[in-house]
């Protein structure tokens, strides 16, 4: 049989749930993929940036005289060469070439456009940079006391951002509570680590025109943030994105090395590349926001939870990039994972001259979810509940809408919980190590179970989501699917492709998805918040339905049957009832467009359903629909190195309904895999604004020898909304490992650990009591 | 030192000259005297394998060899593998097995991974997590990357299974 036929036979059954090999793999996996690092255009130039040499200083004087002097040095650059550019950020609070003060060790000061890297290298070390030291700010606990310098001179009291959430009456809901229970928890920097370091090309065309070869996650809006740098209309910011080496939220927003090339590209009139190397990633791309969270929680002895009060300190680090906005995540789960009758939630956010924190896959979630996941253990512990029965008791139900305003039209959690308890032996297994705490093994056993809520929906972060669609038959039922959904190599171009050739009855290999240009594809908001199989899966298939009955309707109206009779399968126009073949697609097709010159390009769009959005107080709905997990992390600590191993992870995840099962189980395994470095491995140690470990040496990622078994059961709860029931899931998996691991690390040893990283030598020195425990000082 | 050096190689199974300054990698050599970005740059140190070439037949990260080091060797990278048999099979395992996601650490760890098997054509689970063990991946978790060696190890090779067949 041919590949084709095979094909062909494959498609008449459902390509829902089946496991759907990823499009571009074999691009990838043979080295034939061209990443931004791998391009090279005619008469392109290479960029290099020179980056402060204080954490926190005047600039006094530069002088680039000797770097211009250079041979195959093009242009040298700092803010006085590029007078007209603006601020960029989330908060708009600093300019990509810094004029005359330097705010942390990343800032960037000048930049230099060369022949090779090497010369751009080497023109680097002849600038001369004269600066006046200023004191540093690098705890956010001191950026909030009284007469402690300001980062920024407009922004008093040094504070980036505040979110204030509440409902009912905490007070009341302290007088009720038999039990109340508070912790510092402590969470650390790490970050992204994308194996394909940053980079851009830009270009400008003769006309004036820029183009970008980029790795956003937001083309279009970006193009929008590019124009306003550069004072042009947004129409003439052409952003195409080459297969991307990662993202994980890194590329949410504008860094300065993205205007800087642009700079330089404009200045030189040549296309200027500029690519990071592994240190300066690790040196000047964000990183997770490190949080101090104090949290107060209470519940009666019948195991109802009464309130929770949850305070968080937020280190924004010297500029203001997605990680500020980190909160506005953190609230719901502190609010809506449980059933909260009274809550109450401040954040602040406080610049430092500490590096500044992006977006990152769970969004704030995975610091939310380590403190209310070791309340929920530590309640049930203080009322002698099993902890599985008080998270089932106090669980959301399908139908709810929480007093935040969320609705979860689905939700799974109470399966989840059941079901990633019983596959893991939960309850046996949390006893029997309990009880071998103080027996003279000393090698301790531990289990430990949390859940997470998280938007699966789209999200409401922008005042719209939404993504557009363009399908385009050819004359052999080959498809081209340009959609605006951006892919950074979650599978995006695969589930879409599967989810028209469901509608259409047509095999993977009949579609062509091109998604990496903003002059072709449709407007899309970015490939954020889990999003994608949800927005721009929803609007694929408007697409595909409309091909559909333009193809049913002409076949109609040639077989004599009625449309309602004809389905699509196998390649073929079919008997709905029978199967039976009426005619070959491609030969519908061609007789479309050659005898009644038919339209066969398709147009649609799917913005998120109409719901209540948050008012001033957050309260309302953020997504269409809510993604539900329980995760259970069994593990084993050594006592006496402090070493702890992830042995097992258990999870139970409610996605609405499985598309592609071989790429959802790569989403799952990936996140909790990078929920394990989060708990485990992974520390950026930043001391006095400096980042001590800045390579793979010293930032511990986790390696194959180490990786857990992984048992996963789908909840598919058929959401109304999703596409075929679908949910989102891209961020879900990472986000409940290190609350897992904390209460499987109590179980062990009933040591309770409030900081992370668990790393030996903080576990060992926690055994000992010898670690301090996670303060909270800041002044109320 | 001399501002370049002469050298001769067999690279993808081609006799190869190239004249290189002294202090070049064998990644950079490959990358941008040679134009074969499949081999990929992503820590320059020795630290993630995403470079990861094979020398006489050994796995080797070509950012931690000198370019001159290549001078009468045989050099296999991910262009050359892809065009074999066994790369063919571990490109398709690699895909059917879903262990590609953004894919910068694939051609790095397909050449890991055939190096492994030209050794012991049936290893171990354990021996593949071992063999992997230094090459990073951020997107995977490794899981499906462990599969895909456990498939392109066992059976009989897929791809000659179905030429047989069509005879």
């Amino acid at each position: 049989m041919s590949a084709v036929s095979e094909n062909r036979e494959l498609a008449t059954v459902s390509l829902i749930g089946a496991r759907i090999p990823k499009m571009d793999a074999p691009e990838k996996a043979s080295g034939r993929a061209r990443y931004i690092h791998d391009l090279q255009l005619p008469g392109m130039l290479h960029a290099k940036i020179l980056r402060s040499a204080h954490v926190h200083a005047k600039i006094v004087a530069i002088d680039t005289s000797q770097a211009k002097k250079l041979p195959g040095v093009h242009a040298v650059i700092t803010a006085a060469d590029v007078p007209w550019q603006r601020p960029i950020g989330v908060a708009k609070d600093h300019l990509p070439l810094k004029p005359d003060r330097v705010r942390s060790l990343r800032d960037e000061i000048a930049a230099v456009a060369a022949d090779t890297p090497e010369i751009a290298e080497a023109a680097l070390g002849l600038i001369r940079v004269e600066y006046e030291p200023l004191p540093v700010l690098t705890d956010a606990t001191a950026a909030l006391e009284p007469g402690a310098p300001l980062i920024h001179a407009d922004r008093p009291g040094n504070i980036a951002m505040t979110f204030d959430y509440s409902h009912g009456d905490v007070g009341q809901g302290e007088a009720e509570s038999d039990v109340v229970v508070e912790d510092v928890f402590r969470l650390h920097y790490v970050t992204h680590c994308c194996m394909g370091v940053s980079g851009v090309i830009a270009e400008f065309e003769p006309n004036g025109n820029l183009r970008l070869y980029s790795n956003t996650q937001v083309p279009f809006l970006h193009k929008r943030e590019f124009a306003e740098l550069l004072g042009i209309d947004p129409g003439r910011i052409r952003i195409i994105q080459p297969p991307i080496g990662g993202a994980f939220g890194s590329k949410l927003d504008i860094y300065p090395f993205e205007p800087i090339a642009i700079f330089l590209a404009r200045i030189t009139r040549r296309p200027v590349k500029l690519v990071f190397t592994r240190e300066e990633e690790f040196l000047a791309s964000p990183t997770r926001q490190p949080v101090l969270f104090r949290l107060r929680s209470g519940c009666r002895k019948d195991g109802t939870l009464t309130f929770r009060v949850a305070e968080t300190l937020h280190d924004n680090g010297a500029y203001t990039s997605w990680g500020a906005t980190t909160p506005f995540v953190m609230m719901q789960t502190v609010s809506s994972l449980y059933r909260v009758p009274h809550c109450k939630y401040h954040t602040r956010a406080v610049y430092t001259n500490n590096p500044y924190a992006g977006s990152f896959r769970g969004y704030g979630n995975l610091q939310a979810t380590f403190a209310v996941e070791a309340h929920m253990d530590r309640l049930a512990d203080a009322i002698g509940m099993d902890p599985l029965e008080f998270r089932l008791k106090n669980a959301q139900e399908p139908g709810e809408t929480t007093p935040q305003g969320m609705h979860f039209r689905t939700c799974g959690l109470k399966d989840c919980l059941k079901s990633a308890a019983e596959r893991s032996g939960y309850v046996e297994k949390r006893r029997a190590y309990r009880a071998r705490q103080m027996d003279a093994n000393p090698v301790k056993r531990g289990i430990g179970m949390a859940s997470m809520l998280h938007v699966g929906g789209g999200a409401k972060i922008y005042p719209s989501d939404g993504c557009g669609t363009i399908l385009k038959l050819d004359d052999f039922a080959h498809v081209t699917l340009i959609t605006g959904a951006s892919e950074i190599g979650q599978g995006s171009e695969t589930v879409l492709a599967e989810l028209v050739c469901e509608e259409l009855g047509l095999p993977i290999a009949a579609v062509t998805v091109v998604n990496n240009d903003t002059d072709i594809t449709p407007w899309d908001v970015g490939v954020h918040a889990s999003r994608t199989t949800f927005i721009a899966g929803n609007s694929a298939i408007g697409a595909a339905r409309k091909a559909k009955a333009k193809i049913l309707a002409a076949a109609a109206a040639k077989s004599g049957h009625a449309p309602e009779a004809l389905d699509l399968r196998g390649g073929f126009v079919v008997l709905k009832a029978s199967g039976e073949r009426v005619i070959e697609l491609g030969k519908l097709i061609r007789s479309l467009h050659f005898q009644d010159k038919a339209e066969l390009v398709m147009t649609t769009h799917y913005y998120e359903p109409p719901s209540k959005h948050q008012d001033r107080g957050f309260k309302g709905d953020v997504s269409a629909a809510y993604a539900w997990a329980t995760q259970v992390c069994e593990v084993e600590v050594d006592t006496q190195t402090g070493i702890v191993r992830l042995l097992r992870v258990t999870g139970a995840h409610d996605v609405g309904r499985v598309l592609n099962r071989l790429g959802i189980e790569g989403q799952i395994e990936g996140g909790v895999v990078m929920g394990q470095g989060y708990a485990l491995t992974e520390n950026l140690i930043v001391e006095a604004g400096a980042i001590r470990n800045p390579c793979f040496r010293d930032y511990k990622l986790v390696t194959a020898p180490e990786i857990p078994e992984i048992d996963v059961e789908f909840i598919e709860t058929m959401d109304g909304e999703g596409p075929q029931g679908a949910k989102g899931v891209g961020e879900a998996p990472a986000i409940c490992i290190a609350a897992a691991v904390a209460n499987a690390i109590e179980n062990a040893t009933g040591v309770r650990i409030t900081a992370l990283p668990f790393t030996p030598e903080n576990v060992y020195r926690a055994l000992r009591g010898a670690a301090q425990p996670p303060q909270w000082r800041p002044a109320d | 030192m001399p501002a370049r050096i002469d050298i001769e190689f067999t690279l993808n199974g081609v006799r190869t000259r190239a004249s290189v300054p002294p202090a070049m990698s064998t990644l950079a050599m490959l990358r941008e005297v040679l134009g074969l970005t499949g081999t990929k740059y992503a820590c320059g140190e020795g630290e993630c394998g995403a470079c990861t070439i094979l020398v006489d037949g050994r796995s080797v990260n070509s950012c931690l060899m000198f370019a001159a080091e290549c001078d009468g060797r045989e050099i296999l990278t991910i262009e050359g593998l892809a065009a074999t048999e066994r790369g063919e099979r571990l490109v398709r395992a690699f895909t059917d097995a879903g262990a590609v996601q953004c894919g910068f650490c694939t051609p790095g760890l397909v050449m890991q991974a055939s190096a492994l098997l030209a050794a012991d054509p049936q290893p171990s689970e354990a021996e593949i997590r071992r063999a992997i063990e230094g090459n990073l991946c951020r997107c995977t978790g490794y899981r499906k990357i462990i599969d895909a060696i456990v498939a392109a190890s066992s059976g009989p090779d897929p791809a000659l299974a179905a030429a047989g067949e069509g005879q």
